[in-house]
């Protein structure tokens, strides 16, 4: 090891300096000359088909204009891509790192951010960031309250929705005391995806928002609250609703996604997503069938923004720039927001589009089991992450590995 | 000859050098020293916070349960099987379909047995409504359950093939037919007799195969993912979970874990040894006792049932996700889809045509490393006449007996230190380490069984070694050679753990792409997955075994009886 | 210099424990048959004139053929052949093909060893039988392609492991005979290893019991 250790550091020392102009988004002619030619390693979670054929239409199309090659390299979990980053700063491979852009957001980002794990700051200084909602979607400039301080590019808004089979539910349950009550007399047919998966851990927290007095107490780092009174009456609500869950509470799908297939199977009622869109785009798939569709709950439901960022050891940060900036235009918003196509929502204001691409999004189709926007109604806003983290903690003690 | 005599030591170096190495790695930051992180100071925390995770007691007993049940499982279905259809055309059919089942990838079959056996399954469709009654999948916790049944099904279906092809290979040196005669002929039952009087001398000859699946079976992380518990997971799942997880403090514990989970499987071997003594004690009073029957007929028919099933569990799971892959909207309980479509692989397969060719390239060239470096150990063996102990061959098991979650994150860190470039050769030399042993276990028995005479008569017509090695030897043992390549070839498709962690991420294979997506639990996109990831891998294999065929088609001396 | 194979107080001992012992000289077109029962060693007397002794296995003494001495010599350069109680053709190559295998390489050119190999087969009575797998033969034809396979690389001296003993009794005699009569005519001195009183007999040489 200390040979190895030596080797690597006479290497180091016997390297010529690495280049030290890293690319300036504020000249972005020289970004897409430095990024022609470059290819971007862009990690993103591949669990879901129609993500996954978002991600390869946007890299055939930043090839074809920008010659940048896109490589989606599909984690099944995004903390993969920070465990690979801070293995190479362990090794000191501070530059040519494996990874070019993370899709990331809430705690993932946290931990980056605090571990100077991230390049930048770059991300408002993109051509097309001038379209960005910043006012209307305060979520775009801060992840779970955390301030991204241009660290991420926002690319899709994301709320929360309930979506169910109208044929064997009509009329779902709006509020949290009322999904208790349908559990009841229901047992076996709801379920959520198993915290520490970002969307079960959602649930908690959603469910919170429907016991706590005071929201804005979730703003502030855990630690300033009291926390156990806060949570007291969540405990109180999930131990009535466990044994009412899906296989009472002894299994839960391992992710969002697989929601769709027990729903499809009929294993299941009613479940959570955090895509308006998903349930449209999965009956245009032939993943379920055309009765499905999507509700809020009264109050509002949490929303939340997803960015991509890029490693403070990116081999092409110029690449992984121009397509981040490809993700914020017009064109490539109203794609994602097709629900054909992804059913995401968009980080753009209409306001301050042209009117032909304002002609886009209008153009769009949402799908059958798609809410408008008014009728998604007002998001609320991520608590701060530490509250996630705590939530998760105490779950799994409770539940996740009670047996 | 300098080179070739130094074969054994370079394979020994480049197959346990990653294993030893990868320990320290990952020893490191379990006793607090991962200095990225500001680990300095060694000390006993992460090993602290393990023990304080509420799952450990549940998580471990899972490792250790579920591990110890399928190889006692695995053994026992083997055992009788063997024992009643010994030379029987059962036997044969079944060494027939041998090949093609070991060839399917855990991850495959998991996922294929998943889908059979869900509330949702297709055993639940085939008899639904008519027989059950249900129009709607019961609320029954049959995959996933937190006791670990699903997954212990699960690695006895692909566990089986394996033990079963060990023993085949092991059983003419138990001279089985010989020993068997004089038992019938003392009025022993078909499946006593052959407990009483061949399976000692067997199982002797299969210990370090049934050691390998032991330790697989505790460590497992794909067909755990797929078919174990969650609530808590296995101790190897677990440790991946906090190796992946946003808190990078967790990577300590994560490294405890492994350590514990190392520590777990000693102890289980170590367990599993002492139970050999004691059956082997009791089986000698019971072998010397006289009693020639115990229900032998049911046994026998216990024993097919048991292979039959799971054989067919893995044939029918396939089955599933080939309809699944081609399915249109297909709901419960109907047994089939209302619509039949390609449009899933006219999706999928052009993006993951790329990852195939990729995945062949990668097998290929571990497998070509792997077979070169076996045939100079082989070949160095026979001329310099060394003569490899009984160690040797614990050796060779060690990346097997190893959990790879234990020595994997350790080599990620020291291949990036070292300034290895990480991508398709680093990839390569990763699967090298299980490649090689499985390479070598499949060819050495064949490779020594040869007749040297041969050699002595063509080096008397002038041939010197080098000429007898490739035009005399090589040639004679084309088809085992080709085997075993085709066992590397599919080692190395299978592999997770080792392409995504020492991968980075970067190199992507059909397998990471599977479990990838298996996240999702698209059944429709895992189907077209899976089917990839087991055709790769058939391909070899029937290319192994009619390569032989299509060469030596005029040479009846070079065919098997 | 007439064709000699000389056995100098060659002593073969075992892990240390003696084995075999002999001191001979077999003349040119002479055979010298070595008798004893199974276990005796003395296929190991052949494996160390070859040159292949096993590990384990260790030989004083010298070596000598033709006034060479080949005691240190790599088995493929003392062109000494070998015949086997089995006919031991490689089962990859053509009858045809075996016999190409055991031709010089001095013999240069296609049609040349070919025509060498051809040639060979018509002196056994095997002519066209080039192309066949060697499985197919009878154990007559078998025997009598070992034999000239071994032939053609022009040993210098012949050693024979019992390689009449599987042969059924007619054909036994015959082949014995083609095989005494060829190494004979050629000159060669013979080592033959037996249990076979009558191989002895019929090789009309010295006769060492061993045992």
């Amino acid at each position: 090891m200390t040979l190895i250790a030596r080797l690597a550091a006479l290497a180091a020392l016997l390297a010529p300096p690495a280049a030290l102009a890293e690319p300036d988004p504020a000249d972005w002619d020289a970004v897409l000359a430095e990024a022609r030619g470059q290819t971007v390693y862009w990690n993103a979670w591949g669990g879901a088909t129609a993500t996954n054929a978002f991600i390869r239409w946007a890299g055939d199309t930043v090839e074809a204009r920008f010659g940048v090659t896109v490589e989606h390299v599909k984690l099944s979990d995004t903390g993969d891509a920070v465990s690979r980053v801070l293995a190479e700063k362990t090794a000191g491979k501070d530059t040519g790192g494996a990874i070019d852009l993370i899709w990331i957001n809430g705690a993932n980002f946290a931990a980056m951010k605090e571990a100077g794990l991230l390049f930048g700051p770059w991300a408002e200084e993109l051509p097309n960031w001038r379209y960005v909602d910043v006012a209307g979607k305060p979520a775009v400039t801060s992840d779970f309250t955390v301030p991204t301080e241009g660290l991420e590019a926002p690319w899709a808004m994301a709320q929360v929705v309930f979506y169910h089979d109208t044929a064997r539910l009509p009329d779902p349950p709006r509020t949290m005391a009322a999904l208790l009550d349908w559990a009841r007399a229901h047992p076996g047919r709801f379920t959520f995806p198993q915290p520490p998966d970002f969307l079960g851990s959602t649930f908690l927290k959603q469910a919170l928002y429907g016991v706590v007095d005071d929201p804005d107490l979730l703003q502030q780092p855990v630690e300033m609250a009291d926390y156990a009174a806060v949570t007291a009456p969540l405990w109180v609500f999930l131990d009535e609703l466990t044994p009412q869950l899906w296989r009472s509470g002894r299994a839960y799908p391992q992710t969002g996604p697989r929601q769709i297939q027990l729903m499809a199977d009929g294993e299941i009622d009613l479940a959570i997503s955090f895509s308006p869109g998903e349930a449209s785009t999965a009956i245009a798939n032939g993943q379920l069938p055309d009765t499905v569709r999507t509700y809020v709950l009264e109050g509002g439901t949490i929303g939340n923004a997803s960015f991509v960022a890029i490693p403070y050891n990116a081999t092409a940060k110029a690449g992984a720039m121009v397509l981040a900036d490809f993700l914020l235009s017009p064109e490539a918003q109203a794609r994602a927001q097709d629900p054909d196509v992804l059913g995401y929502g968009t980080v753009l204001a209409m306001d301050k589009l042209s009117e032909a691409d304002r002609a886009r999004f209008a153009a769009l189709d949402l799908g059958i089991a798609t809410l408008s926007p008014e009728d998604l109604g007002p998001a609320l806003p991520e608590p701060h992450p530490s509250w996630m983290t705590r939530l998760q903690d105490d779950w799994i003690a409770r539940y996740g590995v009670a047996d | 000859m300098r080179p070739l005599r130094a074969a054994p030591a370079l394979t020994l170096i480049l197959m346990l050098g990653p294993v030893a190495a990868g320990l320290l790695g990952t020893l490191a930051p379990a006793l607090g020293v991962l200095p990225a992180l500001g680990g300095v100071r060694p000390g006993l925390t992460p090993f602290d916070t393990l023990l304080h995770w509420p799952g450990l007691p549940r998580a471990v007993g899972l490792s250790l349960g579920t591990g110890l049940a399928a190889t006692a499982i695995s053994l026992a279905v083997v055992v009788l099987f063997v024992a009643g259809w010994q030379g029987g055309r059962a036997m044969r059919g079944l060494e027939r379909l041998l090949a093609p089942l070991l060839s399917v990838p855990h991850a495959a079959a998991a996922f294929g047995i998943a889908f059979l056996i869900a509330p949702s399954g297709w055993v639940a469709r085939a008899l639904s409504p008519w027989a059950t009654g249900w129009d709607r999948p019961p609320d029954l916790l049959i995959v996933q359950d937190p006791w670990g049944v699903a997954m212990v099904a699960g690695l006895v279906a692909k566990e089986v093939p394996f033990l079963l092809l060990m023993t085949l290979a092991a059983l003419p040196q138990a001279r089985p037919v010989q020993r068997m005669g004089v038992a019938r002929a003392l009025g022993y039952g078909p499946v006593t007799g052959w407990l009483k009087a061949v399976f000692p001398a067997v199982y002797a000859q299969i210990r370090l195969p049934v050691y390998a699946v032991l330790a697989y079976s505790m460590s497992v992380v794909d067909v755990a993912i797929i078919l174990g518990p969650n609530t808590p997971p296995p101790l190897a799942v677990q440790v991946v979970r906090w190796m992946a997880d946003p808190d990078l403090s967790m990577r300590f514990t994560a490294s405890a874990g492994a350590v514990l989970q190392l520590v777990l499987v000693v102890g289980a071997l170590a367990l599993w040894h002492l139970g050999e003594r004691l059956a082997g004690a009791t089986g000698r009073r019971w072998a010397t006792g006289g009693a020639r029957r115990h229900g032998d007929g049911a046994l026998r028919a216990l024993g097919l049932g048991a292979v039959t099933l799971a054989g067919l569990a893995v044939v029918a799971g396939l089955a599933g996700l080939a309809v699944w892959s081609v399915a249109g909207f297909w709901a419960f309980p109907d047994a089939l889809p209302g619509g039949l479509s390609l449009r899933h692989w006219g999706a999928q397969a052009p993006a993951l045509a790329d990852t195939a060719g990729r995945t062949v390239w990668i097998a290929g060239a571990a497998t070509a490393l792997a077979m070169a470096l076996v045939l100079a150990c082989l070949e160095a063996e026979h001329r310099f006449g060394l003569t490899p102990g009984a160690r040797s061959l614990w050796l060779l098991y060690a990346p097997l007996l190893v959990p790879q979650v234990a020595f994997l994150p350790g080599v990620q860190t020291l291949a990036l230190m070292g300034g290895v470039n990480v991508g398709m050769g680093a990839v390569i030399l990763g699967h090298l380490v299980f490649v090689l042993p499985y390479v070598f276990l499949s060819l050495a028995a064949p490779w020594r069984a040869w007749d040297r005479r041969y050699a002595t008569v063509a080096a008397a017509l002038g041939a010197g070694p080098g000429r007898i090695f490739w035009t005399v030897r090589l040639p004679m043992l084309a088809a085992p050679v080709l085997t075993a390549a085709a066992v590397g070839f599919a080692v190395s498709v299978g592999q997770y753990l080792p392409t995504l962690l020492i991968g980075g991420g970067r190199v992507q294979t059909l397998t990471t792409e599977a479990v990838a997506l298996a996240s999702g639990g698209d059944r429709r996109v895992i189907g077209v997955t899976a089917l990839m990831q087991t055709g790769v891998v058939v391909l070899g294999f029937a290319l192994a075994l009619a390569l032989p065929r299509v060469i030596a088609r005029n040479r009846r001396g070079l065919r098997p009886e | 210099m007439s064709a000699q194979l000389h056995l100098d107080n060659l002593q073969i001992t075992c892990n240390g424990a003696p084995l075999v012992a002999l001191d001979a000289t077999v003349h040119a077109g002479e055979v010298l048959s070595v008798m004893g029962p199974s276990g005796i060693g003395k296929s190991t007397l052949l494996a160390a004139v070859m040159g292949t002794l096993p590990p384990g296995f260790a030989m004083t003494g010298r070596i000598r053929l033709n006034g060479q001495d080949i005691t240190h010599l790599p088995p493929e350069k003392r062109r000494v052949g070998i015949l086997y109680q089995e006919e031991l053709l490689f089962p990859h190559l053509s009858v045809a093909g075996n016999l190409a295998f055991a031709l010089p390489r001095h013999l240069r050119g296609r049609n040349k060893r070919r025509a060498h190999v051809d040639a060979a087969l018509e002196q056994i009575g095997l002519a066209g039988f080039g192309p066949r797998d060697p499985a197919t033969l009878s154990g007559g034809q078998k025997a009598r392609v070992a034999l000239m396979r071994m032939l053609l690389a022009e040993p210098r001296a012949l050693l024979l492991d019992e390689p009449f003993s599987r042969l059924d009794a007619a054909l036994r005699g015959q082949i014995r005979q083609l095989v005494f009569d060829r190494a004979r005519a050629q000159g060669l001195p013979v080592l033959l290893v037996t249990h076979d009183a009558a191989d002895a007999q019929a090789a009309g040489g010295p006769v060492v019991e061993l045992g």
